[in-house]
């Protein structure tokens, strides 16, 4: 590594990812696959998965159990499977990778949206033998719900169908069909062993059949994930600055992480809900004050006028305000162990804000085979999909998730438990 | 380069993981009513509390900082902790388990596990107990280890510091859930994605101070099996049978007690070489940490409450 090197490592950028799919498809096999090949998992943590005892040098990925690897909780070793999500790490020239490795079980979906709400890009493993799954259609539609930008179909284990091209046109036949029905045409499909490494890093010489990129290859390439700050601002209120020292006696700033959009010093912005409006003064940072700042930056604004403003209120510019509302529609899944009922209460949490909440309605549940919508539904249970309204205490300020997955997002906490209970996705 | 990065509103990774560390660190300042941070003196702590200072300027820090001292830390360590936190005016709290201190617990008579038990997690349990504290930051990272590549960024507690790996809650999107019953709290960590390297980056691009451990020297060390302890007159009867004790040139990727902690061989004197070196590593920095070793160990450890 030299000084030239030095600067690119600080200077690319950050890709979130997660596999997903059924119980043993091969998820963590992969994640392992990817550490081994990009060179980021250490001698010593190899060794520590090593097949055979006293192996003290591993010369290939054979040695060593891959899944095991992320695979961190000792429970999920003793029983082979993944029961929550393991956040892994790697690097190439050209990207950083955040990757969340989910468990494919039905009973831990409510890890696998966990892992999956941050990302950029999620590969779906499939394995060849089995095809498209109930659980592989419940991850799809999750994926399709969170909006998540690029979906990665790898139809894993090709090695044990004779790498056979069929195979793998008839589970991308069937995954296109499924995702059409809810509007994804966008799919990347690939062949690959997660096992033999044939398709990830390289390509392997099992199926020339292939002429698309290796996964890595796609994954390096997929289109920038920018964005974000060409939207409306959006700057949900944190805290409220007021140091109330010697210096810095009448000093208070508003800090924040800017959820999406640019703000300007002398921009006129508008706090909600109250409405009262003012120019920013200053965009202070450690680092110095900014003339610009953009999401995803975490800022500290000050103002002009002596406003009111307090956690859980919202700046945005003045004539491109949020909807508000008292009633939310919104996706939901259900991630809680009691079910979902009309009428019942919660807390809501949305961006900086909490309020409480109670169901109006359950307008459907959605069948995850089919997808079509039962609209008799009258409980939403662990695991499962659907669209409700909420009536809220108090008006929130929001977007529709498909335009901002911050101010579009909120979580259901069950007031007895204290639980996360459900993930909703505003429409 | 900044003029250019700005028009072109992306941010660097770097820069985006400093952005969702602030994030967290003031998610925590508003939802819980006493929080505290817990500062260990290393390389990780000093990058949590640059981000800190951050966060809540151009204000004082909003909470103090813990260190559970065992008493065995590097002297090099306890004299850069009182400079640097006198330094950037952080409020100071050292917690010692001192009943297992005047009992002269220590790894090589009662083992690594107890000792570290006595005097890291029931000094620390006791110390989040006494100040009452219901979230405490702690600068672990998911890249460090494979069970904490499992933990949450908010990770609850029960009552007795607990922590459940098979029952964690959701976590999703940066909608952190602050909401705890009595008794519970939460651990926090602001820098769970970050990596080694980019801890290594981050201190070398923002110029943050570290305890000079970390840069290589001649020091007098003892060679024992893979390891390079670090020999002090202080402690020359923990040595062992047939040791010599010689100048090695060496450093420190991590820092921990004493008697538990080792060095490695390197030359790298600056930032630019350590980075360097970083990038080249084949082995973990955990590696050179005696609590990890044996199966397991970490999990467990967490599960009663180690930090
Ligand atoms: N032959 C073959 N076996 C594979 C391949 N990929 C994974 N496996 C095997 O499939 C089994 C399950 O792999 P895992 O990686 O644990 O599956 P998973 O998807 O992470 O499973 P969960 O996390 O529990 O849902 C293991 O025995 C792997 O060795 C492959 O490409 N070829
Ligand atoms: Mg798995």
């Amino acid at each position: 590594m030299t000084e030239l090197n030095i600067k690119m490592t600080k200077e690319i950028e950050l890709l979130r990812l997660v596999t997903v799919g059924s119980v043993d498809d091969g998820k963590s096999t992969l994640i392992g696959r990817l550490l081994v090949d990009t060179k980021g998992a250490f001698e010593d943590q190899l060794l520590a998965v090593r097949k055979k005892k006293g192996t003290t040098h591993i010369a290939s990925a054979a040695e060593i159990d891959l899944a095991m690897l992320t695979d961190g909780l000792s429970a999920e070793r003793e029983q082979g499977i993944t029961i929550d999500v393991a956040y892994r790490y790697f690097a190439t020239p050209k990207r950083k990778f955040i990757m969340a490795d989910c468990p494919g079980h039905e009973q831990y979906t409510r890890n696998m949206v966990t892992g999956a709400s941050t990302a950029h890009a999620a590969i779906i493993l499939i394995d060849a033998r089995n095809g498209v799954l109930a659980q592989t259609k419940r991850h799809t539609h999750i994926l399709g719900l969170l909006n998540i930008p690029h979906l990665i179909v790898a139809v894993n284990k090709m090695d044990l169908v004779d790498n056979d091209q069929n195979v793998f046109n008839q589970i991308r036949s069937d995954m296109k069909e499924y995702c059409a029905k809810q509007g994804i045409n966008d799919l990347i499909c690939l062949p690959m062993s997660a096992l033999d490494g044939d398709m990830v890093a390289v390509r392997g010489d099992k199926m020339d059949w292939y002429k698309g990129e290796t996964l890595l290859e796609t994954l390096e390439t997929l289109s920038a994930l920018g964005g974000i700050d060409s939207k409306p601002f959006r700057m949900p209120v944190q805290l409220v600055n007021r140091p109330q020292t010697a210096e810095l006696p009448d000093y208070r700033g508003f800090m924040g992480t800017i959820a999406s959009g640019t703000v300007k010093v002398g921009d006129e912005v508008v706090s909600v809900p109250s409405g009262n409006t003012s120019t920013v003064k200053e965009i202070v940072t450690f680092d110095g004050n900014l003339e610009e700042a953009f999401a995803p930056q975490s800022v500290t604004l000050t103002l002009n006028d002596e406003i009111d403003v307090s956690r859980g209120d919202m700046l945005t510019h003045v004539g491109d305000k949020a909807s508000d509302s008292k009633v939310l529609t919104a996706n939901v899944c259900w991630i809680g162990d009691e079910p979902l009922t009309n009428r019942s209460k919660y807390v809501i949490k949305h961006t900086s804000n909490s309020v409480k909440a109670m169901v109006a309605s359950i307008d459907f549940k959605t069948d995850i085979h089919t997808l079509d919508h039962l609209e008799d539904a009258d409980e939403l249970a662990m695991n499962e999909i659907g669209q409700i309204t909420l009536k809220l205490m108090k008006p929130l300020h929001y977007d529709s998730y498909v335009d901002n997955r911050t101010t579009g997002s909120f979580i259901m906490i069950d007031t007895f438990t204290n639980n996360t209970v459900g993930a909703g996705m505003i429409i | 380069m900044s003029e250019q990065k700005i028009s072109e509103h992306r941010l660097t990774q770097l820069k985006a993981l400093e952005a969702e560390s602030i994030h967290i660190m003031r998610e925590v300042v508003a939802e819980f009513r006493n929080p505290v941070m817990l500062y260990s003196v290393g390389k990780d702590s000093s990058v949590m509390l640059h981000l800190a200072r951050k966060a809540f300027y151009p204000a004082p820090l909003p909470f103090s900082l813990l260190h559970v001292d065992t008493g065995y830390k590097f002297k090099e360590m306890y004299e850069f902790r009182d400079n640097y936190c006198k330094e950037v005016g952080a409020d100071l709290i050292v917690k010692r388990n001192e009943d297992a201190i005047a009992k002269g617990v220590n790894p090589k008579e009662h083992g690594v596990a107890r000792c570290c038990g006595a005097l890291k997690t029931k000094g620390l349990l006791d110390a989040l107990e006494e100040g009452e504290y219901d979230a405490a930051f702690g600068g672990a990272r998911r890249d460090e280890e494979r069970s904490r590549a499992k933990e949450r960024v908010f990770s609850l507690r029960d009552e007795f510091g607990q922590w459940d790996p098979k029952d964690q809650r959701p976590e999703l999107w940066s909608l952190y859930n602050g909401k705890i019953h009595d008794g519970e709290s939460v651990r926090v960590f602001p820098i769970s994605n970050w990596t080694e390297m980019d801890v290594w980056l981050y201190i070398r691009e923002e110029n943050i101070p570290i305890v000079p451990l970390y840069f290589a020297k001649e020091r007098l060390m003892v060679e024992r099996k893979n390891f390079l302890i670090p020999y002090y007159e202080e402690t020359k009867d923990q040595l062992l049978e047939g040791e010599e004790p010689k100048m090695i040139m060496s450093r420190f990727r991590t820092l921990g007690c004493g008697p538990c902690t080792g060095a490695v061989h390197s030359d790298a004197t600056n930032m630019d070489e350590i980075v360097i070196e970083a990038a080249a590593a084949r082995r973990s920095e955990r590696e050179t940490r005696i609590i990890d070793h044996g199966s397991n160990s970490m999990e467990d450890k967490k599960k009663e409450g180690y930090f």
